[in-house]
This record gives structure tokens, C-alpha cells and sequence, in this order.
């Protein structure tokens, strides 16, 4: 694995690199040189097998994270890509045409969190949801507790409690005595 | 009935609003050509569809009902149509270890034919869509059973913005079957119940819902922003 | 052999679309050639709920497109107003066949996360539970393949099995279908009494229901000419679709993450994966059977193998303040289906960042389904899901 790491170290511009396992690496590069970084993995370092594309919210830094995870099936190794953008207008190159499933994990992207793949196959096609003219749901600024109360009847009779807050009460409450 | 306090609901332009953000072009109003070069204007939603409301079946008098009633009860032809978790539960059912046609259930493919509907779990607004549309199209009587926690408040997934949370707000539910998942023998005894009620002339679920019509539409038209169907499906 | 996949062996090409600029065939439907047929959300057999846009010439499907979402909870968004120990009984909801396989990946990605070793009972306990939890759904699959051509005793005998390891579950676990038995730091309870002697017997029924359904379903010949040739997949698409699991080895890849990724105590057991050529319908058929009779063995041998005694859970923090590191981590394992994983993220809080599955469905009913079923005749269409084994569930989370 330090092998592959000391090659991507040596043509791309790495800010992070960490080992997780034996068998897991992530790195981090810049937004603008995954593609051209997963294109040379798959081609020559022989990664051919795409295993996710997802995004992490870091609406703190007011960012989102990309994490492509990459698997050798020869060395039996997995590797992770990561690369941060903007929160605000979030684009990001396509990668589509280096492998045939990618353009599903980029449709969901475009739904679940408002991230546009120009170029990427049906990614402007409704994907999970149907109707849905509401913030993209998996942004963190999105409150779905909210949204469920306002939108569908809750029972009435029913409470809800923050979980941690209860069973502190009901179930520990010898600790929350204390606590308190 | 509820009081929905939400004052977005209850706006009526808001909701009409909505519906026309999302009509499909296939259901826009457009003028089209006729094969001799006629120019017609249709609106599908108007002419394509029947605009015809539920109507409500009074029960017969005294024995002829008994009798009917007794029939459905031994006759309950469900829906094939698994909506949730809950659905793979329905297989065993049918296998030799609980053997549902005992009980006179059967599945049946087509809404035509079927006389009860299982609501298996929890319900996305893209399916709830499918589901009145396939409940509306159901022939008079017609019941409708709901397993699972997520029928009754939501259940697991009480906040989740994809799922409803209270069922009887949308169709009129028959039978509940509590439990995440509930068991085949629980469904037995759902069924056994569903009987009960139907033989004792209290399943009314389809003229409930024919009374109700505008209630039950306001509810449904509330959260199916996609709307793209005729008020009623029949 | 009739490969209804390929484009060059077409009997009549005159009738199909030419590919238009963008490769994809061209098709008018105001010419009356073509028709449009909308399948599902409800499913033709055991695969779930999602529906498929078929555009025919005739009965053959010229183009496919896929349309899932019917079963959208919006777990990953729950996920982030849930206590890591709240994540433990939601996350197996995600696939609902297979559910024990969320446990696990969720229960290592948290120990991996928080640096907690479970102990060596509860890494045997789970093995055994995993391989019940794959037997069951290839009964209800392998089976389900000759349900979908219409040949249902399959069906009911895999049914009446499957039943019998329900049981074994129910007495492990206390549940039939959501066992929630992998909690972070081990398992639940303890192996019960005579467990192993039952177990043992429910295997012997396995391996006579797995010679009695070679004798009715690959013997038949209705299955054979319906089924050879049905949904081909090539050895080249593999990668390029991402392909796992039993369809690649029925590609003739041998991809089993419980031997290239040895996880648990598999490098311990003494197996071959299960390898064939030429996938079409009949072959991952033909390699889920041999799974499933290579799963019944693991179980003998977990079972036997298995340390008498011991603890089967490491001591873990109270579950209200147990605050995970910062890190990241992608756990995978080996479910009936391929490769089935877990990215978990987390900001050092009582609440996990970001928890997402990869399901091996993911890929194969969306952009894998697509391609197989263009020149597929309709009759074939659920033959085909079945026998890629989709699960919507864990598409759409």
C-alpha cells in the first residue's frame, strides 16, 4: 500500500493520508484532480473495481466531503479518495465514464444533497424522492423531525423525549440523581 | 377527526400551486392534431378521467346480509401488492406451516379481483400514491389491513421525512397488527379478526371512505405533491 | 446456445432501433413500432419493490429504465439524530432479508472506530449467525429462481427449510426475521443448550433439500431451455459494472470477500468458494445452490470449531455518553448477494456523522439490470431480477 501512497504523493498534491487498516488507505487531493487521479488507479495501478461515491457534511466548515472508495481486487487492497468542496453552488467533475455505476451514486448525490455532476447521465431525473420542492434531505441544515411533525399527522396522545434525556431518567436514574 | 393546525396546509392556492409545478407535459392542457388536420384542445386530467366520486353501497336488510357478509368473510382475496418490511412475512403465510388458505385467503394480482389490501409496514409518499390508486380501484367492499408499528404512528421511523405516519388519515383502515415485524401467526389472528368485524357487518371501511371523500382527499393531496392522477381511480 | 444479450446474434436486426449519437438506441414511439410498459412497484416474485419503464418492439424489450424509491425511509438522515446504540436496532431495518449482515458491519466499523476487540466467542457467535442469516435467504432464493418460471413446489419446499432455521434463529435470538443480536463490543446471549445437535439436524434437512431441488428444478428441462441463455452477463463487464458476489463468480471471478478479505475467524474454516463460467440465469442459479451447501457445511464446521466457553461481550462505555473518535472507516462483508458495506464516519460526538451502505444491489439492479434486460424477451424480466438478486431495500435505505 506505501508503494501506491508514495506514487500519488508524487504527481498529485496530497494533504492528508491515513491509515485506517492493513487494508485501507484514504488520502485526501485536491477537487479538481480526482478524476484524473481515479482514471490512472484504475488504468495502472490495476483499482478496477468502483465500490462507493458518497458525501459527508461539514456544515461547520461549510463544506462537503467526497469520498470515492476504490478496491484491488489483485492485492486485495482499498482505497479511499477523499476531496472537499464548496457547500455554496456544490459542483463537481463526473466521473460516469470511467465506470458504468458511478452515474447512479451521482444521481443520489444530486438529490440527497444539491450536488450537480454536469454531463452525468438522467442526474437531473427525480431518484429516490417523487415531488419533493423542499431543501435536499440529507444537508444538515434540513430538520426531518420538524419537517415529519409539520407534514404528517403525528398521533396525538404520543410524546416524543430526546432519547439521551430520558432513558438518563427512566433507566439510569440512579446516575442522573447524581449527575444532578 | 384531527385538527391540522399547520397553517401551510390549509392553503388551498399553495396546494393547487404545487400540483401544477409538478404536472407531467403528458397531462398539460394542449392542443393537439387530429388525422384530418383538425386542431382539438384536450386536458387530460378533465378527459382522459372519469370525474365520478365514490358512491356509497348500503348494506342489504336483516338475512340477505348475514348471508353476504358470511361469503366475503370466507372469501378474502388479498391483493398481492408488498409495500414494506412486512411483506416477507407473506410467503410463509401462504407455505404449508401457516397455510393462510385455510382461512379462505388467497392472493390474487389484480385489484379487481382482490377484496382486501395488506398494508406491510411503513409507507412512502411515493407509495402511498400507488397504494390509493390500487385501493381506489378495488370493487365495493373492500378492507384493509395494516401491520406494523409504522401503520399506527410511524413507529421506527416516526421522524422520518419520507414516511407517513398515521395511516387512517389517507384510507380507513379495517385491522391493525402491532409489531416491527409482526408474526405470520399475528397476521392469522388479524385475519381471524378482520372476520369478525366483517361478519358482524362493522368492515364499512369503503363507505367510510366514500363519505369522507373530500377529508381523505385533502389529507392525501397534503403530502403527494406529484400528484399526475384523477381525483378517484375507478 | 441463444444469448439474447448479444447485439450481433439478433435474428432480425431490420426491426430494432439503430444506436443513435449518444449509443443508445433510437427509438420513436410515435411510429407505432414501439410501446411503452410500466412493470412493478409491485414485484414479480422474491425480488422487492421498484419498478421498471420497459419501452417493447413486439415482446422484446428494445429499452430499460429503471425507477426505485418506493421504499425510501431516509435511514442515513435518522442516523444523525440517533445514539450510536440507537443505530443498533435501526440499521438492520435497511436490507430486510438479510438484516444480520447491517449488524455486523455497523457493530466492526463501531469497534474499529472506538478501539474495542471483541471477544473470541461472540467473533464465532456472529460467524454463525451470518452464515444462518445467508442460508435462509439463498432458500428463499434458489428456489425463487424456478418460482419465477412458474415451477412454485421449489418454492414451498425451500419455504418449509427455511422455516426450520427461522426456528434456530428464534431460539438464538428470540426473533424470526430482525434479530438484533450483534451489539458493538459482541453479541447478545450465549449458544443454548443443545442448540448444536439441532443445528446439526437442520443442516441434514438442507442437504436433502439441496439434492431433492437439483432433481425437480436443474434436471428440468422447461427451467433448463428458459433459463440457459436468459440474462448473460460478460466476463468483461464485471468490473466495469461493478459486479460482486455470485454473479461474478458465475462470471468465473473468484470474489469472496470471506477469503480476500479474511474478516471474523473464516481464515479458520476449511472451504472453496464456489466458481463457474458463463453467467446466464441457469449458472448464478447453479452457484447460489452450491453457496447454499457450502454455507450448511460452514455452520457444521462453526459449530464444532466454536470454543466451549468464554465471554461473548467485551465491556463497553455507557451507551448515552459514548463518544466515538473522529475517524473514518469502511467495514465490508460478505452477504448472499456480494459485497455489502458500511462508511461510517464520526465527529467525536455522542451522534455518528454520516453512516452510509453500499449494498451490492445498488449497482446490479440499476445500471447492471438496465443493460441485461435490452433484447430480453418480457417473459424473462423477472426471471432475471431474481436472478441478480436485487433488494430495493437496500437501493433506497
Amino acid at each position: 500500500m506505501q508503494d501506491i501512497v508514495d506514487k500519488i504523493r508524487s504527481r498529485y498534491d496530497v494533504s492528508e493520508v491515513t491509515e485506517q487498516r492493513e487494508n485501507l488507505t484514504f488520502v485526501t487531493v485536491e477537487k479538481d484532480q480526482v478524476v484524473p487521479l481515479l482514471m490512472q488507479m484504475r488504468d495502472q495501478e490495476g483499482f478496477s473495481h468502483f465500490v462507493l461515491l458518497t458525501a459527508v457534511d461539514w456544515i461547520e466548515e461549510g463544506v462537503f466531503q467526497l469520498t470515492y472508495i476504490l478496491n484491488h481486487p489483485g492485492k486485495k487492497v482499498d482505497l479511499g479518495i477523499r476531496a472537499h468542496i464548496n457547500r455554496e453552488h456544490a459542483s463537481m467533475e463526473s466521473a460516469h465514464h470511467l465506470w458504468q455505476q458511478v452515474a447512479t451514486y451521482q444521481r443520489e448525490l444530486k438529490e440527497m444533497f444539491g450536488i450537480d455532476f454536469p454531463g452525468s447521465p438522467r442526474v437531473d431525473e427525480e431518484f429516490f424522492l417523487e415531488g419533493w420542492d423542499h431543501t435536499p434531505p440529507m444537508r444538515r441544515e434540513f430538520d426531518t423531525k420538524k419537517f415529519s411533525e409539520q407534514t404528517y399527522f403525528p398521533r396525538p396522545g404520543s410524546k416524543s423525549y430526546d432519547p439521551r434525556e430520558y432513558m438518563k431518567q427512566k433507566l439510569y436514574c440512579d446516575d442522573y440523581e447524581e449527575e444532578q | 377527526m384531527a385538527q391540522d393546525n399547520n397553517p401551510q396546509h390549509n392553503d388551498e392556492k399553495k396546494i393547487q400551486e404545487t400540483r401544477e409545478k409538478f404536472l407531467k407535459d403528458y397531462n398539460k392542457k394542449r392542443e393537439v392534431e387530429s388525422p384530418d388536420g383538425q386542431k382539438i384542445e384536450v386536458e387530460p386530467m378533465k378527459d382522459y378521467f372519469s370525474q365520478q366520486r365514490p358512491q356509497r353501497k348500503d348494506p342489504h336488510k336483516g338475512v340477505i346480509e348475514k348471508f353476504l357478509n358470511w361469503a366475503r368473510s370466507e372469501s378474502i382475496w388479498v391483493l398481492g401488492f408488498g409495500t414494506g418490511c412486512g411483506s416477507i412475512e407473506i410467503p410463509p403465510l401462504s407455505s404449508p406451516r401457516f397455510d393462510m388458505y385455510r382461512f379462505g385467503v388467497a392472493m390474487r394480482p389484480t385489484p379487481r379481483q382482490s377484496s382486501a389490501m395488506i398494508i406491510s409496514g411503513y409507507l412512502s409518499v411515493k407509495t402511498l400514491k400507488r397504494a390509493i390508486r390500487s385501493y381506489e380501484q378495488m370493487m365495493q367492499p373492500k378492507f384493509v389491513m395494516a401491520l406494523g408499528s409504522c401503520t399506527i404512528n410511524g413507529g421506527m421511523y416516526w421522524d422520518s421525512y419520507n414516511t407517513i405516519n398515521r395511516l387512517d388519515h389517507y384510507m380507513p383502515v379495517d385491522v391493525y397488527v402491532a409489531g416491527c415485524m409482526p408474526r405470520p401467526e399475528a397476521l392469522l389472528a388479524g385475519f381471524n379478526q378482520l372476520k369478525k368485524r366483517i361478519r358482524e357487518g362493522r368492515a364499512e371501511g369503503a363507505n367510510q371512505y366514500a363519505d369522507h371523500f373530500d377529508w381523505y382527499k385533502a389529507n392525501q393531496k397534503k403530502i403527494i405533491k406529484d400528484w399526475n392522477m384523477p381525483d378517484y381511480n375507478w | 446456445m441463444k444469448k439474447n444479450n448479444s447485439f450481433d446474434q439478433s435474428p432480425d436486426r431490420s426491426k430494432y432501433p439503430e444506436n443513435g449519437p449518444d449509443n443508445k438506441p433510437d427509438i420513436d414511439l410515435s411510429s407505432g413500432k414501439y410501446s411503452k410498459v410500466w412493470q412493478g412497484p409491485n414485484h414479480p416474485g422474491v425480488t422487492g419493490n421498484m419498478s421498471l419503464e420497459l419501452t417493447l418492439c413486439g415482446d422484446e424489450i428494445v429499452d430499460a429504465k429503471t425507477h426505485v424509491g418506493y421504499l425510501h425511509r431516509g435511514f442515513e438522515k435518522l442516523f444523525e439524530r440517533r445514539l450510536y446504540m440507537q443505530v443498533m436496532p435501526t440499521c438492520l431495518r435497511m436490507c430486510v432479508p438479510e438484516s444480520d449482515t447491517n449488524e455486523y458491519c455497523f457493530a466492526e466499523a463501531v469497534e474499529e472506530l472506538s478501539g474495542i476487540e471483541a471477544p473470541e466467542k461472540a467473533k464465532w457467535l456472529r460467524m454463525l449467525v451470518l452464515e444462518m442469516s445467508r442460508l435462509q435467504m439463498l432458500l428463499r432464493v434458489v428456489p425463487g429462481q424456478g418460482g419465477a418460471f412458474g415451477l412454485g413446489i421449489g418454492v414451498q419446499w425451500g419455504m418449509y427449510v427455511r422455516e426450520l432455521v427461522l426456528d434456530l434463529f428464534e431460539e438464538l435470538t428470540g426473533g424470526r426475521v430482525y434479530h438484533m443480536y450483534m451489539l458493538p463490543g459482541g453479541v447478545r446471549g450465549d449458544l443454548p443448550e443443545g442448540f448444536r445437535e439441532r443445528a446439526q439436524s437442520v443442516m441434514d434437512e438442507v442437504f436433502r433439500f439441496a439434492e431433492r431441488i437439483d432433481n425437480v428444478m436443474f434436471t428440468n428441462s422447461v427451467f433448463k431451455k428458459r433459463a440457459i441463455g436468459t440474462g448473460y452477463i460478460d466476463p468483461s463487464w464485471v468490473d466495469q459494472y461493478g459486479i460482486v458476489g455470485p454473479n461474478a463468480r458465475a462470471a468465473g471471478y473468484k470474489r469472496d470477500i470471506r477469503k480476500d478479505h479474511p474478516y471474523l475467524r473464516y481464515d479458520q474454516l476449511d472451504w472453496e468458494v464456489p466458481v463457474l463460467e458463463n453467467s446466464d440465469v441457469f449458472t448464478r442459479s447453479r452457484i447460489r445452490w452450491m453457496d447454499m451447501q457450502v454455507t450448511a457445511s460452514l455452520i457444521g464446521q462453526i459449530l464444532e470449531k466454536m470454543p466451549e466457553k468464554g465471554s461473548f461481550k467485551a465491556p463497553t462505555p455507557n451507551a448515552l455518553n459514548w463518544r466515538i473518535p473522529k475517524g473514518e472507516t469502511y467495514v465490508k462483508a460478505e452477504a448472499s448477494r456480494g459485497e455489502f458495506g458500511y462508511y461510517v464516519v464520526s465527529d467525536g460526538s455522542a451522534y455518528p456523522r454520516r453512516i452510509m451502505l453500499r449494498g451490492p444491489s445498488y449497482t446490479h439492479a440499476i445500471a447492471l439490470l438496465e443493460r441485461l434486460l435490452i433484447r430480453a424477451n418480457i417473459a424473462d424480466v423477472g426471471a432475471i431480477m431474481v436472478s441478480l438478486q436485487t433488494c430495493p431495500p437496500e437501493i433506497e435505505r
